[in-house]
């Protein structure tokens, strides 16, 4: 890789701020936007579990009346039972909140912003104001999105993906009005706020990196917010123009997605000319990416947790990049695998399936080298430590249950059931939550100076861990028995009957896994206040730039020193140097073996 | 830590596979050949799969159990290994690519052949929240379509042109009758937004898209009433939107053709 030109030093630098707002509210500072984004993710983090309680509680007690729901849906729960609309509100808002407004925001968003410009020797981002912007733009979208439960009618009820004509046509159903314009329009705002936040990550890291930072000395969790970056960009205008599309069809009179000869709700529709499919094709181009858009930066940070607690470089760094550019790059050509049964022609089917295949072989070769990292490591304990092993059993049984889904003979029998579900939740819902609860774990003594209780952690990952795979793991076994998936009730479908107790169990498993994210709460809102200080630059006694800077850093992080970087970033156990790990800044000297 | 971090990486790994193996839950009883070849692929992907999986997650457990023990000396300095690197990418490669190549036929035999010669034709509608099945009776010619002669209550919910004479003998009914032991073409349409075609004991699905016809067959061998739920999200009625498959033995079948057409005709 070529020498880079740009140092840190030329960062463009604004002044500190000395009001509130400016410091707080409208900062321009990288590592308040990244806290930012990190809130907003934890605001919705408690929307979107309390959603999915909620349906959890009325596949379990369907008929039961709650006077909470009544009074949250006054229409949709009349006398505190819940009408199938609203579960199926929820459910799409569920999946909405949590694709977006979480696992997009906080692994990339969040400790993208915070971590990156540290870990390159910068100090900020390329773009400080349109930084600020891409967070709050985002912002909007989430107030836009909460705004649909509101909306006359209510939220839409067309799923996450929403396929046109249901979301497309308002006579399909409650919350197919004005709730479901407000879901299109918060989610072209967000894709705006993403795409500015793209742009910007990808400036930062090819122009701002420090003197001696060369690409391969880069962390891998850059690497990961990089291709990630790069991912978004590419994704996010075509679901922008996709949403601008439906919306038409919604408001303008278009018909790009709906055929003509519709007749719903007994009413003749005069649409016609469009295709529901190109919705298909446009939504999962960039829904295929968005899903390693979700898990490639909690990869990453995974990656660089095992090998700081293994004290020990991370196994096959080189290989590491390639597995993460190679699902980037093969991520933009799997999308039709979400399209096995949707009508399209079936030998597209048989070469999306060749190359779903392909895309799990850097997979398996991630997990491969993680499990080689750990291979001869000296294994420190800690909670990012844990749930850095939590990440690696969870991608292994998500990832293994993707080979089944892959192949188009089989998605004749598991799609659109509770297989699908389980996979999903477990690789790209669960794991990549686990990967925010590592960089959680590991980064807040430097971005708040206090350290989270370590036994709370523990508790919480045992919790969590045993927990999520007693929700999804029994979800395979009703995808297994052909439980379709999105169904508000069990009692239309008599085969359905059988499964209930697995049902039951489920929403168990998901009231103590939920009760055990107050734990994390409490741990993490008491730590801020009281927690135990920590204010050493260095806790863990890692490598990597962020650990050479004071916590929390100061404004400019580097306090205008310029950062010279002599070592790549997972330099642990180097025979003969004076510590059991060589920092990247550390002077030169000490022999390594190259990688 | 490494005694409980092995441990339960290792009972959680064990007690998601048991089901697998005891088959506790398991798909219903295949009805046609289509639907035991899915199943051997089935049990190919599930061995392979299996044996990846109980390895990777036995492997973790026993690094962190390994390596998690206090010890004086430092960890092993090493960036990896290139020849590791290359043999289990290739492993791998061959495992997943060669997993999906197998299972490529049975996919074409639905798909990319047409149905079998003296296939019967049965079209299916979906709308919010049912299905509409349609046999074409003796002509063997489905009548003409007219949206704005739809009408549910009296019979006609797809609206066949009366003015069309292949439609008089068409045959409308709740359930999907269809004989035992002969290959059926299904014709899968819908009036408003998308369904699904799923029938669990055919290892058979298919979306049933507006603006679309889409073909697809199956022969079904075991005679039974079998459920036939929508999959693909419709609308607040999605959960109970469904019909059933009856496959008849082929002289009980004929009968019951006969009964309905003399039913039509008075």
């Amino acid at each position: 890789m070529a020498e880079t030109h740009a140092h840190g030093a030329h960062a463009p630098v604004h002044a500190a701020p000395t009001g509130f707002i400016r410091k707080y509210i409208f900062s321009l500072d990288h590592k308040v936007i990244g806290i930012q984004y990190y809130f907003l993710a934890l605001i919705a983090v408690w929307v979107g579990m309390f959603l999915s309680l909620l349906m959890r509680m009325h596949l379990m007690w369907p008929t039961q009346s709650f006077g909470f729901l009544e009074k949250l849906w006054p229409a949709g729960a009349q006398g505190g039972v819940m009408t199938p609309e609203l579960y199926l509100s929820l459910l799409t808002m569920h999946g909405t909140i949590m694709v977006f407004f979480v696992l997009t925001t906080a692994p990339q968003s969040g400790f993208g912003n915070y971590i990156l410009p540290i870990q390159i020797g910068a100090a900020d981002m390329a773009f400080p104001t349109l930084n600020m912007l891409s967070f709050w733009v985002t912002f909007v979208a989430f107030v836009l999105m909460i705004g649909a439960f509101f909306a006359p009618g209510g939220a839409p009820l067309s799923g996450w993906t929403a396929y046109p004509p249901l979301s497309a046509l308002t006579e399909t159903g409650p919350g197919q009005q004005m709730g479901q314009n407000f879901w299109i329009l918060s989610l072209a705002v967000f894709c705006i706020g993403a795409l500015l936040g793209a742009l910007n990550f990808i400036t930062t890291v090819l122009d701002l990196r420090a003197k001696g930072l060369t690409l391969m000395r880069m962390p891998l969790t850059c690497w990961g917010w990089f291709v990630t970056a790069i991912l978004g960009l590419l994704a996010f205008g075509v679901l922008l123009s996709a949403g601008v599309l439906l919306l038409m069809d919604r408001v303008a009179g278009t018909s790009f997605f709906i055929p003509g000869g519709l007749i719903v709700n007994d009413k003749i529709i005069d649409h016609t000319g469009g295709s529901p499919l190109l919705w298909q094709h446009l939504f999962w181009f960039f829904g295929h990416p968005e899903v390693y858009i979700a898990i490639l930066p909690s990869m990453c940070i995974v990656s660089q947790c095992l090998s700081t607690f293994a004290r020990k470089p991370i196994f096959g760094y080189r290989a590491m990049v390639y597995a993460v550019c190679g699902i980037g790059a093969i991520g933009f050509a799997v999308w039709g695998h979400h399209m096995f049964i949707s009508g399209m022609s079936p030998y597209t089917s048989m070469v999306f399936s060749v190359l779903t295949m392909a895309i799990g072989v850097p997979s398996a070769i991630k997990t491969f080298n993680w499990i080689g990292t750990l291979w001869g490591a000296k294994i420190r304990f800690t909670t990012p430590m844990l749930y850095s092993v939590g990440f690696v059993s969870l991608f292994v049984t998500g990832g293994l249950s993707g080979i089944f889904l892959g192949q188009p003979s089989l998605d004749l029998y598991f799609h659109d059931t509770y297989f699908v579900v389980a996979h999903f939740h477990l690789i790209m819902g669960v794991a990549s939550i686990f990967g925010i609860f590592v960089g959680t774990y590991y980064w807040f003594p430097k971005m708040f100076a206090r350290r989270m209780n370590e036994t709370l952690g523990k508790l919480h990952f045992w919790i969590t861990f045993i927990g999520t795979n007693a929700i999804f793991g029994p979800m395979h076994y009703l995808g297994v028995a052909a439980h379709p998936r999105r169904y508000s009730e069990l009692t239309g479908v008599k085969y359905l009957a059988a499964l209930e107790p697995l049902q039951h169990f489920i929403t168990i498993a998901a009231f103590i896994t939920i009760a055990g994210q107050f734990i994390f709460l409490f741990n993490f809102i008491w730590t801020l206040w009281k927690g135990e200080r920590c204010t050493e630059e260095n806790p863990w006694q890692s490598t990597t730039l962020e650990w050479t800077v004071p916590s929390p850093p100061p404004h400019d992080n580097f306090g205008g020193k310029e950062v010279v970087v002599n070592y790549g970033p997972y330099e642990y156990a180097v025979p003969g140097a004076p510590r059991d790990y060589v920092m990247q800044t550390d002077p030169p000297g000490v022999k390594v073996s190259s990688h | 830590m490494r005694f409980l971090l092995a441990a339960v990486i290792w009972l959680v790994g064990a007690a998601l596979a048991l089901p697998f193996f005891l088959k506790t839950w398991w798909p219903p009883e295949a009805i046609s050949e289509h639907a035991r070849t899915v199943d051997g692929q089935f049990m190919l992907t599930l061995i392979v799969t299996g044996i990846i999986f109980i390895a990777a997650q036995g492997a973790l457990g026993w690094v962190v159990f390994q390596y998690g023990r206090q010890r004086s000396e430092a960890a092993s300095y090493s960036h990896g290994n290139n020849t590791a690197e290359v043999i289990w990418t290739t492993l791998t490669g061959i495992l997943f690519i060669g997993a999906t190549l197998t299972g490529q036929h049975v996919w074409a035999k639905v798909h990319t052949m047409g149905a079998p010669a003296g296939a019967i034709q049965i079209e299916l509608t979906g709308q919010q929240f049912a299905w509409n099945v349609r046999y074409p009776g003796p002509d063997g010619k489905f009548g003409m379509l007219d949206l704005k002669q739809i009408n549910d209550q009296g019979g006609n919910p797809l609206g066949i042109d009366s003015k069309d004479p292949a439609g008089k003998d068409d045959l409308m009914s709740p359930t999907m009758p269809a004989p035992a032991g002969r290959p059926v073409e299904l014709i899968l349409r819908s009036k408003d937004v998308t369904h699904s075609f799923f029938v669990p004991e055919l290892r058979l699905k298919q979306d049933a898209v507006p603006g679309m016809s889409i073909r697809i067959h199956f022969t079904a061998e075991k005679p039974g009433t079998y459920e036939l739920p929508c999959a693909e999200l419709c609308g607040l009625g999605h959960y109970k939107m469904r019909t059933f498959l009856e496959v008849m033995e082929p002289a009980k079948y004929e009968q019951w053709l006969q009964e309905k057409l003399k039913e039509k005709q008075q």
